[in-house]
């Protein structure tokens, strides 16, 4: 690896665990205003234009509180468990392709973080460690409702890897490749995965809600049963660690089935001939287009958490046993028919 | 004769990157350092659930040693499967038996005294073992090995058969977990 890949790579890095992160607050937001429009009423309007002052607001009060520990807690696994948390969910997000290449100085640049030929396996090894800060934030809180918090999360996110890796397995069998990036090329092509796998792309939604830990699979934070599940005992920064791990969660749900399902960042061929896209112009349009989709599918996420109620337990672990699973499955053999009749190639 | 022999995977991933080229020693004496530190926490600590901690440790260690000789696919099916899935289930089965309270007791000399001795036998059978090993790596090893493409030739080529046979025993084993752990059958 040479210096200019380095310095590219580190800078990718950077700006993608940047705008994330700072995407999280204009998220809540999104999220504090669709809930207010939604429930017919108006949600944070105060701070700023429309409101859009408040996320700020509500990091810089998180900053400046206590952060509170507890003296009955296992220290070294509750200091942890946050970063284990955000730390998985960033992970995660560095295997979606957000564009093909940019030309900078000389330089192509991929424009993706990590390029190994395993790239969706990784994607569900770091989501698949995500489950771990969670089950430490509840069992070092020493606390009833933590626990209870914990061991709901860790059964929960268990049962629904498994659909979501059965409903992604189903597009790897269909596109012959672990290559996100080639997954979306292919696309580029023919029609989008979804119209071929309309069954795999709506296992692999319902299982990155529940992947997500939001209603109406927000059983490991039910308030009303459990005060605030696995975060009850945490505060300021650490409690927002947490926070931003579910909306990072999300925005890595959302990408995933874009790119496995949705065309991913490839810019339709009917907006991108008229126009005569080239070059670097294509990839800015190509990262916005994928912005947009991701955006959508966010919008959806909110719709949803505010619209349905929250499952019971036993309704939780059918859904994902009894219908998920045999789902997936059916996506595997549909997508193993489609292969050999030569659909799609 | 079902099933031929299996060059185990490490080993063979091992080649491949002594194939390939393997520039400072650094990442790997690290990784390694902290494979060894972690396996030997997992014995060390009392409280259950940080000794699975160290556990998962240990296989992201492991995992981290695979993907450095090349062999992405390993590293990431062994955190998928043992980091992600299994070790979850077992700290799932620590936090709900609540085993911390028990464990709190001590050992008696006995026990210590027997452990050390073990030890020590454990310890002289791997330093001959040691002596005894081959520093040479098995050459012919194909570049591109330890990917995707090659793994699932192997498994659903020349491995097919005793690759399902293998899952008709974790079938089995699973089928009987469930009778045995079911108190009374109804009929």
């Amino acid at each position: 690896m040479d210096a200019a890949t380095m310095l590219a790579t580190a800078l990718k890095v950077v700006i993608l665990a940047g705008a994330v992160i700072s995407l999280v607050p204009l998220l809540t937001w999104l999220e504090r205003r669709g809930a207010g429009f939604i429930q017919l009423r108006l949600g944070p309007n105060r701070v700023g234009p429309l409101g859009l002052f408040q996320p700020i607001a509500d990091g810089l009060k998180f900053f400046f509180k206590e952060d509170i520990l507890p003296p009955f807690v296992h220290k070294p696994t509750y200091v942890m468990a946050p970063i284990v948390a955000l730390a998985a969910a960033l992970t995660a997000f560095a295997v979606i392709p957000f564009g093909s290449k940019l030309h900078l100085l000389g330089v192509e640049v991929p424009l993706r973080i990590v390029d190994v030929d395993v790239g969706v396996l990784l994607l569900l090894a770091a989501s698949g460690l995500g489950v771990y800060g969670i089950i430490l934030a509840g069992w070092s809180s020493n606390n009833k409702y933590s626990q209870f918090g914990g061991l709901r999360s860790a059964a929960q996110m268990i049962s629904y890897e498994l659909a979501l890796g059965l409903a992604v397995v189903g597009v790897l069998v269909f596109s012959g490749t672990l290559r996100p990036e080639l997954i979306v090329e292919q696309q580029a092509g023919r029609l989008w995965n979804l119209c071929y796998l309309p069954v795999g792309a709506l296992a692999l939604l319902v299982a990155g809600f529940a992947e997500t830990n939001r209603a109406p699979f927000d059983l490991p934070e039910a308030e009303s049963e459990l005060v605030g599940g696995y975060h009850t005992e945490y505060s300021s920064m650490k409690f927002s660690m947490f926070f931003m791990a579910e909306y990072v969660n999300m925005f890595t749900s959302a990408a995933l089935l874009t790119t496995l399902y949705l065309g991913g960042y490839v810019v339709p061929a009917f907006v991108r001939r008229p126009l005569g896209l080239e070059g670097n112009v294509l990839a800015l349009c190509e990262v916005a287009t994928f912005a947009v989709k991701v955006g959508l599918l966010l919008c959806f996420f909110i719709w949803v958490r505010w619209t349905l109620p929250r499952f019971r337990f036993d309704q939780l672990m059918r859904l994902g046993w009894k219908v998920l699973v045999p789902l997936g499955f059916l996506n595997i053999v549909w997508a193993s028919f489609l292969v050999v009749w030569g659909v799609g190639r | 004769m079902i099933a031929p022999p299996l060059v185990p995977l490490a080993e063979a991933a091992a080649a491949a990157a002594s194939a390939s080229s393997v520039t400072s020693p650094w990442p790997f004496g690290l990784l390694a350092l902290v494979a060894v530190v972690s396996a030997v926490m997992v014995v060390a600590r009392r409280k259950t659930l940080v000794c699975a901690l160290f556990l998962v440790l240990h296989l992201l260690a492991v995992a981290g040693l695979y993907a450095l000789l090349g062999a992405f696919v390993l590293a990431a099916l062994q955190v998928i499967i043992y980091a992600g899935a299994i070790l979850v289930l077992i700290v799932f089965v620590v936090m709900l038996l609540n085993v911390r309270r028990e464990s709190e007791g001590g050992r008696s000399a006995a026990t210590t005294t027997i452990g050390i001795g073990v030890g020590a036998l454990l310890a002289l059978a791997l330093g001959r073992a040691a002596r005894d090993l081959s520093t040479q790596t098995p050459d012919g090893v194909s570049p591109g090995f330890g990917t995707v493409a090659r793994l699932g030739d192997a498994i659903f080529g020349a491995y097919f058969f005793p690759f399902e046979l293998v899952s008709l025993v974790i079938v089995a084993g699973m089928v009987g977990a469930v009778i045995l752990a079911k108190r009374k059958l109804e009929d």
